[in-house]
Formats: C-alpha cells, sequence, structure tokens
C-alpha cells in the first residue's frame, strides 16, 4: 500500500471525495422524486479513481467519459451546482437542458462529454490527444471506461494508432466487476485485462482503484510520460460500485453479502485513516468537513432545483454552426 | 404454443413470440447484451425472460458488450444455417456494427449471386418520450429501409409485435425488427398467429383523410381522430406495419375514397419514410389526391434530454390535427 506523503494534496482528495460521494447519493433520491429523465448511472465507491487521476492533470488536458461520467466531470473541476441542473434538465446545465447526465460537456474544463455509448470515449479520447500532438502543446488526454467497455472494438484500434503515433493518452479502465448485470468473469477468457495493452505496445500497469495514493501515483507517472512524448499508458483500477447500475436497478445479478464486504475497502474511510495515522487530519477535523461538504452539496441541489426550465424554442439551436433553415 | 386470443402488454406478446420461435425453430437462438439476468431477468424491457431458463444457455446467450462483431457475426452464422435473433439493447446502439448489418448481411445473397440466405433478426427499440436523450431515441426505420436486402418492421401494436415477429424470424432475409420503447406497456389483443410483412393494418376506418403513421405518432393520430371526428372530419388510419416490403396499394385504396393524405412518423421528417409514401402517392395516383400531402415528422435535431425540448422535437396529436386540417382546407 502506498500512502499519502503530500498531505495537502491527500486532504483535498479527501474533500473532493466526499462531496462526489455526497453528490451521487443524492441521484437516486432526485429520480425517485421524477427529477431525472431517461436513466442516470451514480458511482458510489468509485471515488477514487476520478479524483486520484484528476490530481495529476491541468485544467487544460482533456478526457473523455462514459455514462457514469458525473465523478469524472465534478473531479475535473466542473461546478457542481450546473453539474446537477444539467441532470435535472434545467437552462443552468453546462449544456442548457440538451445532454442531461449522460451528455454533459465542459469545453472550459476539457471535457469532452459523458457519453451514452459504451466504449465512446476510448476514440475520442485517442483523437483528443491526436489534437494535442498536431498543436504540439503538451496537453493529454484520458479515456475513462469500464470493464464491460474493454470489449468493445474500438479498443484495439485506439491501442494501436496511439501506440504507433505515441499519442498523449491515458487509458484508465475501471474494473467495478460488472457491466449493467454482466460479470467480468463471464465476459472475458483472460481476467489480467493489462494484458491487453502489452500486446499493443502500451505500457500497462494494475493498481488499487480503492486507494487514492496509488491512483494518483500510477496516473502522474502517466501523464509524465505522455507529456515527455513517450506516448499511451493503460492503467486498469480494481474498483466496486456501490449502487445498481443505474437508479431502478433490481441488481438480481449480485448478493448484498458481496456488496457489503467490497464497502470494508472503502476508499473514503481508507483515505481517512492513511491522513488521520500521518496527523493531516483529526476526528474533529473531518466532521468539520463532512458538514462543509454537505451545505455545498446542499447548496448546488438548491441552485439546480431553482434554475428554470429551458424555452422550448432552444430545441432548435445548435444543430449547425451556422444556422440552416429547414 | 399459444393458440388462444389474450390481450397482453406489447412485453409479453414479444416474449410469446419469442418463446414460440425457439419451440418450433431447432435453428434459432437468441443472443444480445444482458439478456438473462438484467431488469426482472429478461434485459430491460423483459422481452427474453424465463427464455434461458426453458431453453438453456445454448440458446439464450448474453455477449460482452461488442456489437461490431455480434452484428457481423450473426450474418456468417445465419449464412452457414442458424436463425440468430440479436437484441441490441438500443438501436442507436446498432451503428456500432452498421459495416454487419449494411455491408455483409443486406448484401451477401446479392453480391454472391444468390448463393446465401441471410435469415436473421435484430431486435431492437426507437423512439423518444422517456427523456432518454440524443444518443438512445432516434427512430431510425427509414435508415434501415433506404438499404436494399433488409426488411423493415415497425409494429405498432401487442397483437402486432407478436404477429410480425414469428414472421421476421421465419423469413430468409435479414430483417430489422424495430419496437418502440415507450409501448412496451401498451395492452391489445394478441392471436397468435404470424402476420405477412407488406399488408398495411386500417387502424381506423374515414371517408375525409388519409394518415398513414406508425407506433407513437400512429396512436397520437388515433387520439388525433376523435378530436377530428367531433368537428365533422372522419380520418382513416392506415398503420403501413413493414416498411419494406411496404403496401402501397393499401394506401392508393385509401386515398382514393378520401382524396386526402397525411404521412406521420416519429423519425425527422426530412428525407424521412413519409416522403416515400407521399412521393409514390403522387406518381403512381396523382389524379386520386384533391389536394397537396402534407408530412408530420420529427423535427431535423438530436432528441434533447429535458422534457419541455423533448416534447416540441417530435410530432404531437396537435400536429396531426393541423395537418389534416391543412390538407383539408
Ligand atoms: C454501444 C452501447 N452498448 C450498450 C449500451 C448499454 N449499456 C450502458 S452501460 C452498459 C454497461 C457498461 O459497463 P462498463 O463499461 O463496465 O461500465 P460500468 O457501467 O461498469 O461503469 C451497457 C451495456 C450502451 N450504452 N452503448
Amino acid at each position: 500500500m502506498t500512502t499519502f506523503h503530500a498531505a495537502e494534496q491527500g486532504l483535498a482528495g479527501l474533500e473532493l471525495m466526499a462531496k462526489i460521494r455526497e453528490f451521487e447519493r443524492r441521484m437516486p433520491l432526485l429520480s425517485d422524486e421524477g427529477l431525472i429523465r431517461g436513466s442516470t448511472h451514480p458511482s458510489l465507491g468509485m471515488e477514487a479513481v476520478a479524483v486520484g487521476v484528476s490530481l495529476a492533470l491541468r485544467d487544460d488536458d482533456a478526457i473523455a467519459s462514459n455514462h457514469r461520467g458525473h465523478a469524472h466531470t465534478l473531479a475535473k473541476g466542473a461546478d457542481f451546482g450546473r453539474t446537477m441542473a444539467e441532470i435535472l434538465g434545467r437552462a443552468d446545465g453546462y449544456c442548457h437542458g440538451k445532454g442531461g447526465s449522460m451528455h454533459i460537456g465542459v469545453k472550459e474544463l476539457g471535457v469532452l462529454g459523458t457519453n451514452g455509448i459504451v466504449g465512446a470515449g476510448i476514440g475520442i479520447a485517442t483523437g483528443a490527444a491526436l489534437a494535442s500532438k498536431m498543436k504540439g502543446d503538451d496537453t493529454v488526454a484520458v479515456s475513462y471506461f469500464g470493464d464491460g467497455a474493454s470489449n468493445q472494438g474500438v479498443l484495439a484500434e485506439a491501442f494501436n494508432l496511439a501506440a504507433i503515433w505515441k499519442l498523449p493518452v491515458i487509458f484508465v479502465l475501471e474494473n467495478n466487476h460488472y457491466a449493467q448485470s454482466a460479470a467480468i468473469e463471464d465476459m472475458v477468457a483472460q481476467i489480467d485485462l493489462s494484458r491487453r495493452g502489452e500486446a499493443y505496445g502500451v505500457p500497462s500497469f494494475s493498481g488499487d482503484g480503492m486507494d487514492l495514493a496509488e491512483v494518483y501515483e500510477l496516473a502522474s507517472a502517466a501523464v509524465a510520460r505522455a507529456r515527455a512524448g513517450e506516448g499511451p499508458t493503460f492503467l486498469v483500477l480494481d474498483t466496486y460500485r456501490y449502487l445498481g447500475h443505474m437508479a431502478g436497478d433490481t441488481e438480481i445479478y449480485r448478493s448484498a453479502d458481496e456488496v457489503e464486504a467490497a464497502k470494508k475497502n472503502d476508499p473514503i474511510e481508507k483515505l481517512l485513516g492513511q491522513l488521520i495515522e500521518q496527523g493531516a487530519i483529526t476526528t474533529e477535523g473531518w466532521e468539520a468537513m463532512t458538514a462543509r461538504v454537505f451545505a455545498e452539496v446542499e447548496a448546488a441541489e438548491q441552485f439546480a432545483r431553482k434554475s428554470p426550465f429551458p424555452d422550448p424554442a432552444e430545441a432548435f439551436t445548435d444543430v449547425y454552426a451556422k444556422e440552416t433553415q429547414g | 404454443m399459444n393458440t388462444q386470443t389474450k390481450d397482453l402488454v406489447t412485453w409479453r406478446a414479444l416474449n410469446a413470440a419469442m418463446h414460440d420461435i425457439l419451440e418450433s425453430t431447432p435453428e434459432a437462438f437468441v443472443l444480445g447484451e444482458d439478456i438473462t439476468t438484467w431488469g426482472t431477468g429478461g434485459g430491460t424491457y423483459g422481452v427474453t425472460r424465463g427464455l434461458r431458463k426453458k431453453f438453456g444457455s445454448g440458446r439464450v446467450m448474453d455477449t460482452p458488450i461488442s456489437e461490431e462483431v455480434l452484428l457481423s457475426a450473426v450474418s456468417a452464422a445465419a449464412a452457414r444455417g442458424t436463425r440468430p435473433i440479436l437484441e441490441i439493447m438500443y438501436s442507436d446502439f446498432s451503428f456500432l456494427g452498421f459495416d454487419g448489418i449494411i455491408n455483409q448481411a443486406a448484401k451477401a445473397r446479392y453480391m454472391f449471386g444468390g448463393q446465401f440466405d441471410t435469415p436473421l433478426v435484430i431486435r431492437s427499440n426507437g423512439g423518444s418520450g422517456i427523456g432518454k436523450a440524443a444518443q438512445h431515441s432516434q427512430s431510425l426505420e427509414t435508415l434501415f429501409a433506404h438499404i436494399p436486402g433488409l426488411e423493415v418492421v415497425v409494429p405498432g401494436t401487442p397483437g402486432d409485435a407478436y404477429g410480425l415477429l414469428r414472421t421476421a424470424a421465419a423469413s430468409d432475409n435479414p430483417t430489422i425488427f424495430l419496437e418502440h420503447k415507450n409501448q412496451y406497456y401498451d395492452r391489445g389483443p394478441v392471436d397468435f398467429t404470424p402476420i405477412p410483412f407488406g399488408q398495411a393494418r386500417i387502424a381506423r376506418e374515414g371517408t375525409h383523410a388519409t394518415i398513414v403513421a406508425t407506433q407513437q405518432i400512429l396512436a397520437y393520430s388515433m387520439a388525433a381522430a376523435e378530436e377530428l371526428a367531433a368537428e365533422g372530419i372522419e380520418v382513416e388510419i392506415l398503420d403501413p406495419r413493414t416498411l419494406y416490403p411496404f403496401d402501397m396499394d393499401a394506401v392508393y385504396a385509401s386515398v382514393g375514397k378520401t382524396r386526402h393524405l397525411v404521412v406521420g412518423h416519429e423519425a425527422v421528417r426530412d428525407y424521412g419514410w413519409g416522403a416515400e409514401f407521399v412521393a409514390q402517392t403522387v406518381e403512381a395516383a396523382w389524379d386520386k389526391l384533391d389536394a397537396a400531402p402534407v408530412r408530420v415528422g420529427g423535427a431535423r435535431v438530436p432528441i434533447p434530454y429535458s422534457q419541455p425540448l423533448e416534447e416540441v422535437v417530435i410530432p404531437s396529436k396537435d400536429d396531426i390535427v393541423a395537418a389534416v386540417k391543412r390538407t383539408l382546407a
């Protein structure tokens, strides 16, 4: 186990993870209230991946996310209120209500969208990295995707392209052991997914996705490689999602015992323990932090609830760069 | 095998059809993502519920998320003597495997001089209305209907869902079977007999104008007809049920009676299948029309997420009423 020596970064990471958890905890409740349409996919339990990777990134780096993308977006710096407003389909949302939970993009933060197409972000991050190379800047791109998405063909093409062109892209596989109801053991024969990267000449590493410090160190090394022009890295991070695949999931494919057992390895508890041991935070400090987190997310929710719905006329804008008459 | 007529919701009608197909056709097998342990044990909408228990994991199979290989593989599996039924969770995901559908399955018979049949069914759903946003709400039936070699089915009632799926499974052509995600809980009579492709159904008889419409827009048209009837306008409503093959004779016959035509669908109106029906009517039955036909269809925008936005891009009952009045004006 790696520990955080940089206490300051650890504290920032802890607070961000707690905020994301509080945000995501509210998703099923808002969904039950009928405020969220379509589907929404919370990521409780998976906070350390998004936060650990983001701590290694700059504002001008890019990320491409997937259907379970709130945490990735928030960790990259998105405003909690505007993100929530988008999920509720409101005018103050980042996409003015056009996108919703599965399609949140934030240009100024390099968030190239959460995505409703499983695996799509793999190609998108590869393209963002191509842009970095073409422009000659030192920005990097991260693709977050699941174990399920790793079975899409685009992964093979992206690995090869990124490897031959030495693109500054980091492929982050969040292995939460399920793709909707499909257990990873039933869907791949070679369970060590990192070997797929090796096969294409993409340096690959496996790590504990429940340990913020470990994620951060792996991501930092990958980012350094990418910025230095050394090409892509593949990170396979082991994690778990506490809630169902989406709000309303019956979860007939796994047992409550299994979920409870996984929670014993909680990333927030783990980091908190590490930080207390280092003397970076006290129990009282943690209580103050959770109170602050609760208040901030509550304010974000109130902002989103109060935001108006978009004007229906907005449905017809933004289809083309220059509005074309139909 | 089921025999007596029953009232069922659409997903149960489809489930019964899948059951009867697997029971009567040893070459048939069913595959798709999350079709056995998701939801209540039968995929997103229950269509495959109970099938693995009855027919076993050798004929009802969960797949990885790999649309590209699946859509290509079913083509060859069919050419080699099996009858795959592939469920694509949302039709939007079929784009990942368009090569398999369009360049392989649809063309194999033709390219190879008629040596191969590719008797496969791709079952999926389309349509909007429940906030699934731009990547899970498209109506792609026109796109598929444009491709030579494919059959395209768009059932609008539980009875049609059962009967047309039986025919799709028996067809020696690759068939795209598109359910509507907002109609899985619609209830109606099912008489458990196959329904031939290319035969429109008269959903309502009338004398003043003909509406040709499918799925959700068909339902809105039925509601519009009530409203119009209160004003003394009796519309006739045709459900084409299959967009390829399609039943122009039924349209000509109806227009011969009503002399007015409105075509409605949820797919984007511009370049949509409605334009094809209008064009064929104008070309072949110009003399039967007293006024220009009118098209009603989705706006030329991706489907937005927020409810007030989604509502205005899908045709409504009021749009259909207005269209009928326009052609009658
Ligand atoms: C191309 C495509 N196929 C199928 C789906 C339906 N779907 C949405 S999420 C999901 C499971 C994804 O699993 P994974 O990639 O492991 O991510 P996780 O949900 O575990 O975070 C599936 C099958 C989709 N959205 N897009």
